[in-house]
């Protein structure tokens, strides 16, 4: 009897509690699920109004999509390598200073995450461009002659996502590292393993959950991304979503535009559902936090 | 003994053998701070190209900005957006966070990823979604609808800052309020809110910045009288390199700075 009471009011209390969670979902639904929902209807209806795959079809058949997702994937591809090689030796780094320090050498990698992407963005244009820092830093030193074009291509576009990305890499790298078992590493030297081989033996593959993790996080990110490629690739890199934008804007294709944004957010699914199976959310937002 | 020959680690390896570790990490430290805080002298520059350091000192791109009506109004525009946003994500994030952890319901996991998606959907998704629907019902344009849909990006933020405060404090103190008779409400309010202030106070100034920072959705749903003032600066930042912003940023970069150490300061009180 008092087991049926008890229980009874355990359920009770456990809807009120979720009920707490009412007011996200209501936002969640009017700014995500019913516009994006709204979207993959759009994206099935063809120029007559009716059901129609005509907008998946262009995909297929026309070249200048294939060429925006191949230059999505490229770029998402060469900033996830270039921030695993940067990435990897500061996490080591952050990991193995006393712990006393961390928090102030953490500063330099939560100053920039924190710091506007726009304006992160903004000063590689300004480092980058013809007389910018960087060319003068060059010419003074000898190392090129006259000025070179630096920005508005693919390089300064990678330059200045490597450099936005870089945190989202540290950060789970540095909680994977974090969690490894110094013990483990203090048994391999006694047991006669040189400093090197200790590392590459066990602490590389111990770290590689974090790489896992942190790699395909920044892989998703940079799948998504719109305003670093459109200021810093001068109209030569063209990512999904700024075709997205550009067939809204030079053709009010609402269909198109829909088909393109499913395929991403479904590309983007794929991805996640790989990364589920490595990390924690919340342990990348923050660090230790 | 000298630190470079002490040893640096559980293996045998010495500091000084490690040197190259500390320059390359030097290195990259450097990079990543750099960029960001170059623009602050370069704002003061009296060119029209930013030159570093500065042949002439002088603050003209700051009157430029105070001066031009367009980017005060955005100024404005932001911060009143980045307002409302903290005002609404900070309660709203909250409470989600708080019924998710403590009643620990199967259901409650699938309720927290659905919450967490503004945070891996493709922000143009939700900008050309809600400019659609938004289109639809006629609030493009307002300050409502922008700042509701900054709301949902604030909120997994501020879900994530509480959850894990609420991971390091002990629950069962509500429940011995409880146990003497305190409702579960008033035991929140006295009991674990004093607790977690300060990180409800770190998770309203993350929302603030999110909204105020944001670009894609802005440019979509902010227009006319009402336009942010990233999306003015992603506009003229498409045209030519306007020194003006140089000016804008360093103003951000302050902004961003001082709430973000701020947060670190908070974060040791809790």
């Amino acid at each position: 009897m008092n087991e049926k009471l008890l229980k009874s009011a355990e359920r009770k209390e456990q809807l009120l509690l979720t009920a707490l969670t009412i007011p996200a979902l209501i936002s969640v639904t009017l700014i995500i699920v019913i516009p994006v929902g709204w979207l993959f209807s759009l994206s099935f209806l063809g120029k007559s109004g009716d059901f129609s795959l005509e907008n998946y079809q262009k995909m297929i058949v026309y070249k200048s999509y294939f060429r925006v997702f191949k230059t999505t994937f490229n770029v998402s591809f060469l900033t996830t390598i270039f921030c695993i090689l940067l990435g990897y030796p500061l996490a080591y780094f952050l990991s193995q200073v006393p712990k006393k320090l961390v928090g102030i050498f953490m500063i330099t990698v939560l100053l920039p995450f924190w710091t506007s992407l726009l304006v992160r963005t903004y000063a590689w244009l300004v480092l980058l461009q013809k007389k910018g820092m960087i060319n003068n830093f060059a010419i003074d030193m000898g190392i090129w002659e006259t000025p070179i074009k630096l920005a508005h291509n693919l390089n300064g576009t990678l330059v200045g996502m490597i450099h936005i990305m870089l945190p989202f890499m540290v950060l789970p790298l540095y909680a994977a590292m974090q969690r490894i078992d110094r013990q483990t590493m203090q048994a391999a030297s006694n047991l006669g393993a040189t400093p090197i081989q200790a590392f590459w033996q066990i602490f590389v593959p111990l770290s590689l959950p974090g790489v896992a993790a942190g790699s395909l996080i920044v892989f998703i990110l940079c799948l998504g991304f719109y305003v670093t490629p459109a200021v810093l690739g001068g109209g030569k890199v063209i990512m999904v979503s700024m075709q997205i934008t550009a067939i809204l804007e030079d053709q009010f294709n609402w269909g198109a535009a829909s088909a393109l944004g499913v395929v991403l957010l479904v590309t983007t699914f794929i991805f996640l559902l790989l990364a589920s199976r490595f990390l924690k959310l919340d342990s990348i937002m923050f660090g230790k936090h | 003994m000298n630190w470079l020959s002490k040893q640096a680690s559980d293996t045998q390896i010495t500091h000084g053998q490690r040197i190259w570790l500390y320059f390359l990490a030097a290195v990259i430290m450097f990079l990543l701070v750099f960029p960001t805080l170059i623009v602050i002298p370069m704002s003061f520059s009296d060119s029209q190209y930013l030159e570093f350091p500065p042949e002439k000192w002088s603050i003209r791109w700051y009157e430029e900005y105070w001066e031009t009506p367009r980017w005060i109004n955005a100024t404005i525009t932001s911060l009143q957006v980045a307002f409302f946003t903290m005002l609404l994500a900070t309660p709203i994030g909250t409470m989600a966070a708080y019924g998710l952890f403590v009643s620990g319901s199967k259901l409650g996991r699938y309720v927290f990823f659905l919450l967490m998606t503004p945070m891996i959907i493709p922000v143009i998704l939700i900008a050309i979604g809600t400019f659609y629907v938004f289109g639809k019902v006629g609030v493009v344009n307002s300050i409502p609808g922008l700042v509701l849909a900054h709301t949902v990006l604030a909120v997994p933020i501020v879900m994530i800052i509480m959850t894990s405060a609420l991971r390091t404090y002990d629950l069962n103190q509500e429940l011995v309020a409880r146990s003497l008779g305190a409702s579960r409400i008033r035991a929140f309010f006295s009991i674990t809110l004093p607790q977690i202030k300060f990180s409800i106070i770190i998770s309203a100034l993350f929302a603030f910045l999110t909204s105020f920072d944001e670009v894609i959705i802005s440019i979509f749903l902010s227009g006319g009288g009402n336009s942010t003032l990233t999306k003015q600066m992603f506009n003229a930042l498409r045209d030519y390199i306007d020194p003006t912003i140089a000016a804008i940023s360093t103003l951000m970069i302050i902004l961003s700075t001082t709430l973000m150490l701020g947060a670190q300061y908070l974060g040791k009180q809790d």
